[in-house]
């Protein structure tokens, strides 16, 4: 295929991308701070560079696809030291909520942590570490992991068994409800403009 | 006496027990009143931001609000917790149409009248260094530390309280204490995250490189000033230790527990003996009186 | 009834594809005044001016409005065009419907038609009020100031001198000589820049037609073209010029020692001090800051030692004033702070140097006599990796332009570094390799290729200490790999910036710069030594970055520019000046304040009123000093000032030719 057309079937997920990120993607001048500096760099599929220059040329469809925008820590080391102040973890952020909206999830254990995680935060406004182990390790279907650190914690009573829950139940059920809400209202906005 | 809303996210009381108690006791002693927020709910930590921004900022806002009413800044021990709060209190300064969105969130009024201060800004602004030493019973003489910030005190520019690539305030608290500080190559790098519990392979690789890193230093132990560094520094140090075939016995301290160390209060009314990375012997060397 | 004619230009295609002129000069028939109206392809060319005088002589015109483009560009043309053809050159209008309309409104024809008419319209109202006016003349004093005693200054100098007209360099350090005595060869030919330069610092010392002013200071400029009169002062030296041989007793036996400028704090001067061996004049200033005898009153070792008994510790600034025909701005630029890059540790790690420090480590008067070694340890270093671009092209921590010098000086210093230490390796981390320059190119490949500098495509992110090592850790974009490189020394190449007080000084004598304090020429391509202001040029750095050769040619441009200027026996001036209605002037004094030319006075006059004598203040324009701005005319509440050529009538026909329609 030519770059042309792939620039093509890339348009809408470049125009969306743009919009909700804001981040100017076209001023990056391929330097590689970001990759020098990215304390995952190595461990990643594509640069955090490469992921620019994807989004740059208009193939984010291949930048939704990569497993960097995953493994990406949101440290900010890239962007705080970008000679061309382009946000580049903000425009990770962006690619995964992207992906994750769109079904692409290029690092599935990373994916379900978060889930189980917010899904606590959602039932009880608070996350207590037994419960999240418990949780990730029953989605991932990973069982045993990490359980030699439950019995620690508890000997140093440094877990609680139970969740300790916000009252306001009703405020929190809102902020998710409403939070949900607005990022669909944006996303929609962004896909048709 | 200065009067701070405390925030202690979800942490403190239990795996980062520690901080908040040391905390607590060091507040207590300088003569910082803390008031903890009613009900406060979890900020979202580092999943929120990652699925929608909208929830990050509508969690962490909600504690603030709590907070504004009472008419208090809020002190933040963990620095996820401070990270996502003062997101939180820029937003709904950013524009009147982000302030409007955020309010509609949690339902509640926030001005950003009531700001987010990690409890290291608010150390290093409220202590007068000279003062902090005449009030010092266990000098930390000849006790090397390496600092350790990481990312949410540093990064990105607009949140953080100190320098991005060289910062010093726990430097300066902890020289006034009597500490060395080293000079040393993962000051400000990322230990993680999450990534230790969602993608071992590379999250606990990345805490193993800061573990190193401090050994070269030659450093006695590390000082943080974040519950989920603590977390993947201390817990996870045996775990790193056996994955890449190196040979760790570094404590990882919070700050705190040794500025409540040096100004005498007792280690374990701070639960230092609830580290993982046994902690308690170098602490009671200094409470014993230190290097002779 | 006036005789107005209008000659309404094409551009060729640049006012025609958005303006229909040929409109234009149809409906300009019919305005009030106007004789004669046509259109033509290219106004300014011979046929264009041509038809302009023919219509003049054979319609009898008595004023001419071209509509074509700006006034900066051909209002000179057509002033003479008029004047061969019987005109007072100053009968004569332009509208600009080029640039203020073609070029802006290029989508609308119907619109920008429209436009033009209006500012023909406005044109035509204006020409009506036009009155002769005659051209004046000032003296042209026949002396060149240059300020700033670089390569740029001192080549500058020379050219003026070797002309024939006397030129004062003014000096801020105590020596001539600037950044090109600090480095140690020069690319693309390696010739040693001392070996260069001194003979251009002394021929500038020991020509009669040039005045060394060093360890002095420009603090005031006033006057105009051909009469500027310059306040300069000369900072005490503490030694008598006139009594000191320059044996160097006094700075051997001096008892402080302070960092040394010269040689970037790498080793020390004493408090009495040239700055290098070769200085020019190679006569000491006491370093008041730090001398004993300033500081605590005591010592005076250098006055009991010097055998000429030139030290005096009593001298103090002094202020001269000269007047000069033409000034010529050489300050030169300084080098980015690299502390700003916390990551980088420049500051902090010993080993981390800045390119200049480079070469007074491998200069053989430097501090290491020319061995490069290691600032921690005296070693020398095996693996050098140099870092490119820092200050430069990073709007994020430096500046958002190329620094134009870095790729060049990099490829030279990894050269000499390979061809000093056999067994080392240089690694050049880059983000483009930018060479154009005669020979440019063909020393970067044979740095590469010769000198096997291994040059890696990355900006480095951060510089770690490892025990006696650094580590760099780039990312080498070319594979796609991070890449981490062991170093025992890292080279900043660190950005050209201007002067801390440039602006200052730009303001001080009167011409513009730009957002990163250069100065900025009267056009980018076809005035690049001129300012905006009559008589200030500009050579070297402080007009952007820019390496030796350039500095040289720029010089000598700037040279033949003063030259000409100096060789005119008088200088036309303006008639296009402000005067007072001196009867209706309240004497208030606005006008004298808002004057950016400091033209405006106030006399006292004497006059009668009901019989008696009475005195009263009023303002007064001298109109060689006046350049016809017309800040005053706006500022006057009493309407008493009127600008020529530009008079409140004038303006408001203007006007209403645009709004009553």
């Amino acid at each position: 295929m030519t770059l042309n057309e792939l620039q093509q079937q890339g348009a809408m997920a470049t125009e969306t991308l743009e919009k909700l990120s804001q981040v100017e993607a076209r001023k990056c001048y391929q330097c590689g701070k970001c990759s020098a500096g990215c304390p995952v760099a190595e461990y990643m599929d594509i640069m955090p560079r490469q992921v620019m220059r994807l989004v740059q040329l208009g193939l984010t469809d291949e930048a939704l696809k990569s497993k960097a925008i995953w493994l990406c820590a949101t440290c900010d080391t890239c962007s705080t030291r970008c000679p061309r102040n382009v946000d580049i973890a903000h425009e990770m952020e962006t690619l995964r909520i992207l992906a994750k909206r769109k079904g692409i999830v290029g690092e599935k254990d990373i994916d379900k942590f978060h889930n189980v995680f917010l899904d606590m935060v959602k039932k009880f406004g608070r996350v207590y570490e037994v419960g999240l182990i418990v949780g990730r390790n029953v989605t991932t279907g990973k069982l045993f992991r990490d359980v030699n650190y439950g019995l620690p914690y508890l000997s140093k009573r440094k877990v609680h068994l139970l969740p300790e829950k916000v009252k306001a139940k009703d405020e929190i059920n809102r902020i998710f409800a409403k939070a949900e809400e607005y990022a669909l209202k944006e996303l929609k906005e962004a896909e048709n403009k | 006496m200065k009067k701070y809303a405390y925030y202690p996210g979800c942490t403190l009381g239990s795996t980062g027990v520690e901080y908040g108690l040391s905390t607590l006791e060091v507040c207590k002693k300088l003569g910082i009143e803390m008031w903890e927020i009613p009900d406060y709910n979890c900020c979202g930590s580092s999943s929120a931001h990652l699925v929608n921004p909208y929830l990050a900022l509508g969690l962490s806002a909600r504690n603030m609000a709590i907070a504004e009413e009472a008419g208090l800044d809020v002190a933040i021990p963990c620095a996820a917790c401070y990270s996502h709060s003062k997101a939180a209190e820029l937003a709904v300064k950013e524009s009147p149409e982000k302030r409007a969105i955020i309010e509609d969130i949690i339902g509640r009024t926030y001005k950003g009248e009531s700001k987010a201060k990690s409890i290291l800004e608010v150390l290093a602004e409220s202590l007068d260094l000279e003062e902090l030493k005449a009030q010092v019973v266990h000098p930390l003489k000849g006790l090397k530390v390496v600092t350790y910030y990481g990312c949410l005190l540093t990064r990105p520019k607009k949140i953080a309280c100190d320098d991005a690539e060289d910062p010093i305030m726990m430097d300066n608290i902890l020289a006034a204490l009597g500490a060395e500080i080293l000079p040393w190559s993962a000051k400000t790098e990322c230990c993680g995250a999450s990534h230790t519990a969602s993608e071992p392979g590379v999250g606990i690789g990345m805490t193993d490189k800061i573990l190193l890193a401090a050994q070269k230093s030659g450093a006695d132990c590390v000082a943080t000033a974040c519950p989920m560094c603590m977390g993947n520094l201390d817990m996870r140090q045996v775990q790193a230790a056996k994955m890449f075939n190196h040979n760790y016995n570094i404590p990882i301290y919070y700050f705190t527990e040794l500025l409540g160390l040096a100004l005498g209060i007792d280690s374990k009314k701070m639960g230092c003996d609830r580290h993982f990375v046994p902690a308690m012997e170098l602490l009671q060397k200094y409470e014993k009186g230190g290097e002779q | 009834m006036k005789k107005v004619g209008v000659f309404v230009c094409h551009c060729g295609s640049n006012i025609a594809h958005s303006v229909d002129c040929a409109k234009v000069a149809e409906t300009l028939k019919d305005f009030p005044n106007v004789a004669f109206s046509t259109d033509y392809k290219y106004m300014c060319s011979e046929p264009g001016q041509e038809l302009i005088k023919k219509a003049i002589k054979e319609q009898g015109l008595d004023r001419v409005v071209v509509c074509s483009c700006s006034p900066r560009m051909h209002e000179n043309t057509f002033r003479n065009c008029v004047a061969q053809a019987g005109l007072n050159p100053y009968m004569f209008e332009m509208a600009n419907i080029r640039e203020q309309c073609s070029w802006v409104h290029p989508d609308d024809m119907e619109k920008a038609t429209e436009k033009a008419i209006d500012l023909a319209k406005m044109a035509v109202s204006k020409v009506c009020y036009d009155e002769p006016l005659e051209k004046s003349y000032s003296p042209v004093t026949k002396r060149a100031l240059v300020v700033g005693g670089g390569i740029a200054g001192i080549q500058t100098a020379i050219d003026i001198a070797n002309n024939g007209f006397v030129v004062d360099i003014v000096e801020r350090t105590p020596s001539i000589g600037g950044k090109m005595s600090q480095i140690d060869k020069t690319f693309p030919t390696l010739d040693c820049s001392a070996c260069i330069l001194t003979p251009k610092m002394v021929e500038a010392s020991s020509h009669p037609n040039i005045n060394l002013i060093t360890f002095a200071e420009v603090e005031k400029v006033e006057g105009y073209v051909g009469n500027f009169d310059v306040t300069i002062r000369k900072k005490a030296r503490s030694v008598d010029m006139s009594k000191c041989t320059g044996c160097g007793t006094c700075w051997s036996k001096c008892p402080t020692k302070v960092p040394s400028e010269f040689e970037l704090g790498m080793s020390m001067r004493k408090a009495i001090y040239t700055p290098f061996p070769q200085a020019i004049p190679n006569k000491p200033v006491i370093d008041r800051e730090h001398c004993l005898k300033f500081t605590k009153g005591i010592c005076g070792v250098c006055s009991k030692v010097c055998p000429a008994g030139a030290i005096d510790y009593t001298i103090e600034d002094e202020l001269v004033t000269e007047r000069y025909g033409a000034i010529v701005m050489a300050t030169g630029y300084q080098l980015f702070d690299a502390s700003v890059y916390g990551e980088y540790g420049y500051g902090r790690y010993p080993d981390v140097i800045s390119g200049l420090q480079f070469e007074r480590l491998i200069n053989a008067s430097g501090p290491t006599m020319g061995h490069l070694l290691r600032p921690s340890d005296g070693k020398e270093p095996k693996n050098v990796v140099f870092i490119k671009c820092v200050g430069s092209r990073d709007e994020n921590k430096g500046k958002e332009y190329c620094s134009r010098t870095c790729c060049m000086y990099t490829a030279k210093q990894a050269t000499l570094v390979r061809d000093k230490i056999k067994d080392s390796k240089v690694y050049v981390f880059y983000m483009d390799v930018r060479t154009p320059g005669k020979g440019y190119e063909e020393f970067y490949n044979r740095t590469t290729e010769k000198y096997e500098a291994n040059y890696i495509r990355g900006r480095v992110s951060k510089i770690t200490q490892e025990g006696d090592k650094l580590l760099v850790h780039g990312e080498d974009t070319l594979l796609g790999r991070p890449v981490k490189v062991e170093a025992d020394m890292v080279v900043l190449a660190t950005a050209m910036v201007s002067n801390p007080d440039a602006a200052h000084l730009a303001q001080l004598v009167g011409f513009s710069y730009d957002k990163d304090g250069f100065y900025t020429e009267s056009h980018p391509k076809l005035a690049p030594v001129e300012t905006h202001t009559a008589g200030v040029f500009l050579a070297g750095a402080c007009q952007g970055p820019k390496d030796i050769p350039d500095t040289v040619a720029q010089a000598g441009a700037a040279a033949v520019k003063v030259t000409a200027l100096l060789s005119k026996d008088k200088l036309e001036t303006e008639p296009s000046v402000s005067v007072v209605d001196q009867k209706n002037c309240a004497g208030c004094g606005h006008c004298v304040n808002i004057c950016p030319y400091r033209a405006i006075s106030l006399e006292t006059i004497q006059e009668r009123v009901n019989g008696k004598t009475i005195e009263r203040k009023v303002a007064h324009v001298n109109s060689s000093l006046c350049r016809g701005c017309g800040a005053c005319t706006v500022t006057c509440r009493s309407s008493s000032i009127s600008l020529k050529h530009f008079t409140n009538k004038q303006i408001l026909a203007e006007v209403d030719a645009l709004c009553l329609q």
